[in-house]
């Protein structure tokens, strides 16, 4: 029987708080440390309370334990300000970084599109793309695959009480960083992102809109199977993400219309943003902790 | 209603708000043929930009016929007094976007979040406020929140560095108290030094009466448009709106009747779509539905056999916010798919 692989969570706000509760759940990861920088934190004393070994010093306040405790993955959930600094303390021990912020050092991940491929190269940092980029990528990789894409557009729209202090101060990281992603990973020859916030009650659930134009007329049928796939692919890990319209097939537009309910596991379940993006993320943290295992079995 | 004397910077925003019934359709030349008109008849400022800002070019809100760049670099250096604004959404346009206006000689940016989101707009104003332009503030869908939020949200802004609030009534839904009591609060709390400034839409045909009451109550800058060209039934007529001014004794710097021919002569010649107060327009005033829905809502409805006044009056009540076009399609999907049903 292999021991689970020992990770860190940096960050206590909400993001770090929701994984916490999901990786608790994990088969091959065993979460140990949280890191916070407010001894007062929610989060921190949330995790407290479920065992975890604690500190608000940030990443230095962990640091010499690192090895003893035998860390060897950690999640940074703050933000793209500091994960640099972040990264670059935790990789002296060797440490392999999910960085769920949007500052993009690593390469992108998309589970569903891509976690394969990262298999094997032994990448240090692998970064989760944005929220909206999680929801959306999927989709216009599924018409990717089967055509060429000349152009893919997402729309997400979040409720207000899901958007957090750190999107909203720097809301171009996020439109920057999806457009990229649905470029790399999504496969599009162009990608634009576009992010509405909205302050409705009761919160709307995250929807999420995605537009491709083919460069050739839409395979209708392998477009509507490989979209099926994906979706099947993503319901994996969460199960909320469902195509309410779509695809609209109009000229050389592609339109998908998806609905992304959460699990509900910390965050209400109307932050299907949220909730995508620690899914995904802890996702990739195992896909990681498998190869771990193996390089110590071998 | 007495405001002898008073003073108002007037905005033109037929190049920007009227790329909505134009469907972003206006090329350079339009573009420049408008703003030289409008800049001889001393109207001070003019925004030129994708009708939902820098970066709007789309497929949701539709691609225009030539780049925000182009756009600029044709009008802004054939002005001679006026100045240029452009718009920018946070979400949909970026601070790179911000750099390019600016680099093209546009003095005037005005950061635009829904009336609760302003704390999306730090990066934008901040680095507008940084570059010495003229950095406004613009809270949109204001009648969705009371003169106290809304406040709280201006001073977000002003704390970014913005030098004008503007309280923006995209849905064309207020009245004249609403302005009132909105323009009044924010004249009464901000800094002194910051102005206040009032766009209307004319959906509901308040947009004279409500720009009237925005000056009353203290406002410095009102929004309007040569022939009234902009989303929904239009923004407060301009030629209109200062032949009303220049009535009751407010300075304008504008001449009335050179811009009674830009209208005549130049815009209403180019409009491809009927700008009033029809069924839908009246509809987006009467559901509080953010302006620039009309068009997509009457091509959804066409497409899918549905009547474009339901449309609207579910957009209003979903609470949906400006920007999210989107859900135009998705809703008329959803009452497709139930009408089918029943």
């Amino acid at each position: 029987m292999t021991t689970k692989v020992k990770a860190a969570i940096i960050g206590s706000g909400n993001i770090g708080t929701d994984l916490l509760y999901k990786a608790l759940r994990s088969d091959i990861i065993e979460p140990i440390w949280m890191v916070g920088i407010d001894a007062e934190s929610e989060g921190l004393k949330r995790a407290q309370k479920l065992g975890l070994k604690t500190t608000a010093d940030g990443v230095k306040g962990m640091e010499p334990h690192i090895v003893e405790d035998k860390v060897q993955i950690a999640w940074d959930a703050t933000s793209a300000y500091v994960h640099e600094s972040n990264n670059e303390l935790v990789k002296k021990y060797g440490v392999k970084m999910v960085d769920l912020t949007p500052a993009a050092i690593g390469p992108f991940c998309v589970p569903p599109v891509n976690l394969m491929e990262m298999v094997g190269r032994g990448e240090q940092n692998v970064n989760m793309v944005t929220c909206g980029g999680q929801a959306t990528i999927p989709m216009v990789a599924a018409v990717s695959r089967v055509q060429p894409v000349e152009y893919a557009e997402i729309i997400a729209t979040v409720s207000s009480k899901s958007a957090g202090p750190g999107t909203r101060k720097n809301i171009d990281e996020f439109t920057r960083t999806t457009a990229k992603g649905v470029e790399v990973v999504g496969g599009a020859e162009r990608g634009k992102a576009i992010i509405i916030i909205n302050p409705a009650e009761p919160p709307l659930i995250m929807r999420d809109t995605i537009h491709c134009l083919t460069k050739d007329a839409p395979k209708q049928k392998e477009i509507i199977e490989s979209a099926e796939r994906m979706i099947a692919e993503v319901q994996k890990y969460v199960p909320g993400y469902t195509l309410k319209n779509g695809p609209v097939f109009d000229g050389h537009r592609v339109s998908f219309y998806m609905e992304v309910e959460g699990l509900g596991d910390f965050l209400p379940k109307y932050a299907g943003n949220l909730d995508i993006m620690t899914a995904a993320g802890l996702r990739t943290a195992e896909l990681i902790a498998e190869e771990i295992q193996r390089a110590e079995a071998a | 209603m007495n405001l002898e004397g008073k003073k108002v910077t007037l905005h033109d925003m037929s190049l920007r708000d009227g790329m909505h019934p134009q469907r972003h359709q206006l090329t350079p030349e339009q573009m420049v043929e408008v703003a030289t008109a409008l800049d001889a008849a001393g109207v001070p400022l003019i925004e030129v930009t994708h009708g939902d800002g820098l970066g709007g070019a789309s497929v949701n809100y539709g691609f225009p016929a030539a780049t925000d760049e182009e756009y600029l670099r044709a009008v802004v250096p054939k002005m001679k007094n006026a100045k240029i604004s452009a718009l920018l959404i946070p979400g949909i346009g970026t601070v790179d976007q911000l750099r390019m206006a600016h680099a093209c000689g546009v003095q005037t940016i005005r950061v635009a979040t829904h009336c609760t989101e302003a704390d999306v707009s730090e990066q934008h104003i901040g680095l507008g406020a940084e570059m010495e332009m003229d950095t406004v503030g613009f809270l949109m869908m204001a009648h969705m929140i009371g003169p106290e939020e809304l406040l709280e949200q201006a001073e977000l802004m002003q704390g970014y560095g913005a030098n004008c609030i503007y309280v923006t009534d995209s849905a064309g839904y207020m009245l004249p108290d609403d302005v009132t009591a909105r323009v009044g609060h924010l004249r009464e709390k901000l800094d002194p030094d910051v102005e206040v400034g009032f766009h209307g839409h004319h959906n509901m045909h308040m947009g004279i009466a409500n720009s009237l009451a925005a000056i009353e109550a203290g406002a410095a800058r009102i929004d309007g448009s040569v022939a009234g060209m902009g989303a929904g039934a239009g923004n407060t007529p301009l030629e209109v709106f200062v032949a009303v001014l220049h009535r009751m004794g407010v300075e304008t710097g504008v001449d009335m009747w050179k811009l009674m021919d830009v209208a005549e002569e130049i815009v209403y010649p180019l409009m491809t779509h009927k700008v009033r107060a029809d069924r839908d327009s009246l509809t987006l005033g009467y559901a509080g539905v953010y302006s620039s829905f009309l068009l997509h809502a009457k091509r959804a409805a066409e497409k899918y056999g549905l009547k474009s006044t339901d449309i609207l009056v579910e957009l209003g009540r979903m609470k949906t916010v400006g920007g999210q076009e989107d859900m135009i399609e998705d809703v008329a999907l959803d009452m497709k798919k139930a009408g089918a049903a029943e």
